[in-house]
């Protein structure tokens, strides 16, 4: 990454040994060879949900005759509230991103890739477009792979991989039902994998270095590296490539250099708009798949949310709550209807409009929000939040109702 | 009648895919480009192009945030309303569009020059708050420099005008105060 913002163009990269590891993985390794590589790497999907990479790649059915169709599909639908480090890795190494690409088709024999882009990421179509060209004209891709840049009309329920395969086909983005998984019929009806961005950015250099090296620099339990970002009201916001299992500490107060002169660290969401508001105890746990699994929580995309002590958190699940609802898809009933009451709710509190009895409603929908009761995992993500933030926050909220006000306006 | 233009970027993009209906997304967007907003008609002739019923196309169309089904400004106004944002304090920006602009989220100014949307995160939380006009992102967002962003785009040009119509690349990367643009330049 260059300092200045720019993008690495083709010499730059080639000149970081960039290309190296595709060419190392079209030559030295067959496909299944390749697959047990990042199984052994334990690298882990680096969307928000954790699943091993490998183990995904391994679905994909072996191909009965050459020329079975089977596709890439790289997931740059990056639109969880709070979460920035897709973008910061396809603006600034475009061709990394490519490098992974040509590595993670050949491990599952796909002669089609699509990198689904959000619609509003312009400059990084700019920039991913103008790498391509660059790849292609240098000869790096090879002839048999074609990739294509798609960009999305919209909607945050694109990301959802299913969904994501609706709208690339050129219809509503309703996540599909699983099984079958993607793997065995995805886009086309073909099989096909879904990665995000920063997996594959992940790839060449799991190729490049091996298994053993991407596993060492993990510091707790999970491998490799992850890219970790700060917002909120802290000094230095940003986005930082650490070593997966970096402590949450580290990284808001050495990394972000802690919180702005005057504030105070109320709660922060470890991974975007669907993770659990957590208390600065949770800063002392590392910060990976893993470890936080084992503390009964996500990490989400690991983009952290720094709330601060002069921020309303009856407002933050107000805004939080409003975007769920807008984003529902509309096909299962808890997250169609329960998303808009649940929003009413909480503003009619935020107001001062609201009662006592409204928490235990709000606790209620929480629950028929949580997994297992819709098709795919926006409700459950809208419920994460909604049911930390009740118990976390249960001060403000009976403030708020005996008050009749929101006590943080002045 | 679509335009040769708008026909030859429509088939770009059925390229990518099996069948031509695949591209209709993208040919939606393509027409856009130039037309601003997809009305009842543009919708038909794409999907009459696309060997669609418009009846299925409009099914689609509707889902999408970025197809504006309803006419718009010259310029759209996307101002992230997300969390972070929130946080930062975006709802001052808001604030201070409606008073330079009379426009408030889902409208357009009486010149016709802007519409305001929201938008969901954009992936700059960390300049928050952030906005779009058109393709050209602005970040750390103030009420102060509100204005000298306007005016910037303003010497731009609107979006949808035929490619060729549009002001040298360069302009665009008009340097503004510390942090804002995350500007074009190839």
């Amino acid at each position: 990454m260059r300092k200045d913002g720019q993008p690495l163009c083709l010499k730059d990269y080639l000149s970081a040994h960039g290309y190296k590891a595709s060419e190392k993985a079209t030559k030295q390794f067959k496909a299944s060879e390749l697959i047990e590589l990042i199984k052994d790497a334990g690298l882990l999907g680096r969307g928000g949900a954790g699943f091993s990479t490998g183990i995904k790649m391994s679905a994909v059915p072996s191909a009965k005759e050459e020329g079975d169709m089977r596709y890439l599909v790289v997931n740059a639908d990056e639109m969880e509230p709070g979460t920035f480090k897709d973008r910061w890795l396809l603006e600034g190494n475009p061709h990394q991103l490519i490098e992974g690409i040509i590595i993670a088709a050949l491990a599952i024999k796909a002669p089609v890739a699509y990198v689904f882009l959000r619609g509003e990421y312009k400059e990084a179509e700019r920039r991913l477009e103008h790498a391509l060209h660059e790849a292609y004209d240098a000869g790096v891709v090879g002839d048999g792979l074609k990739i294509h840049i798609h960009m999305s009309a919209g909607r945050y329920i694109c990301g959802e991989e299913t969904a994501l395969l609706n709208a690339l086909e050129g219809r509503r983005a309703i996540p599909r039902t699983k099984p079958p998984f993607p793997q065995v019929s995805g886009l086309f009806g073909k099989p096909t994998v879904v990665q995000n961005v920063e997996t594959i950015c992940n790839l060449p250099h799991i190729v490049a270095n091996g298994a053993a090296w991407y596993k060492s620099l993990g510091r707790a339990i999970d491998a490799g590296t992850k890219i970790f970002g700060v917002s909120g009201k802290v000094k230095h916001p940003g986005a930082f490539e650490l070593p997966m299992g970096t402590m949450g500490k580290d990284i808001i107060y050495e990394h972000a250099q802690g919180l702005l002169d005057g504030l105070k660290l109320r709660a922060f969401m470890p991974g975007g708009a669907s993770t659990d508001l957590l208390t600065a105890e949770f800063l002392d746990v590392p910060m990976d798949y893993s470890s936080m699994a084992k503390m009964k929580t996500r990490m989400g995309t690991g983009t952290m949310i720094v709330i601060d002590d002069h921020t309303c958190p009856v407002g933050l699940l107000v805004n939080l709550e409003r975007f769920f609802k807008q984003e529902s898809c509309g096909f299962c009933t808890p997250c169609r209807e329960g998303l808009s009451w649940v929003h009413d709710t909480l503003l009619a509190i935020e107001e001062g409009d609201g009662r006592v009895s409204d928490l235990e409603i709000l606790r209620q929908h929480g629950k028929l929000l949580a997994p297992g009761s819709t098709f795919c995992a926006l409700a459950p993500g809208a419920s994460a939040p909604l049911l930390s933030g009740l118990t976390l926050f249960a001060d403000d909220f009976m403030q708020h109702i005996s008050e009749k006000r929101c006590p943080y306006r002045t | 009648m679509l335009t040769d233009d708008e026909k030859a970027e429509i088939d770009k993009e059925i390229a990518k895919f099996p069948h031509k209906s695949h591209a209709c997304l993208d040919a939606l967007l393509a027409v856009q480009k130039h037309r601003g907003y997809i009305s009842d008609e543009t919708l038909a002739m794409v999907a009459d192009y696309l060997e669609m019923s418009p009846t299925e196309l409009s099914g689609i169309a509707s889902f999408y945030n970025l197809i504006f089904r309803k006419s718009v400004g010259q310029s759209v106004i996307r101002l992230c309303d997300s969390v972070s944002c929130w946080i930062m304090g975006y709802e001052a920006v808001r604030n201070e569009i409606k008073e330079q602009l009379k426009i408030d989220f889902g409208e357009t100014s009486a010149d016709q020059r802007f519409t305001l949307l929201p938008a969901q995160c954009l992936g700059a939380c960390d300049k928050a708050p952030a906005l779009m006009i058109d393709d050209d992102l602005y970040t750390n967002v103030n009420k102060d420099n509100l204005k000298e962003i306007l005016l910037a785009h303003e010497n731009k040009g609107p979006c949808h005008v035929a490619t060729s119509d549009r002001k040298d690349e360069k302009r665009r990367t008009t340097t503004m105060s510390k942090g804002l643009p995350v500007g074009p330049r190839l």
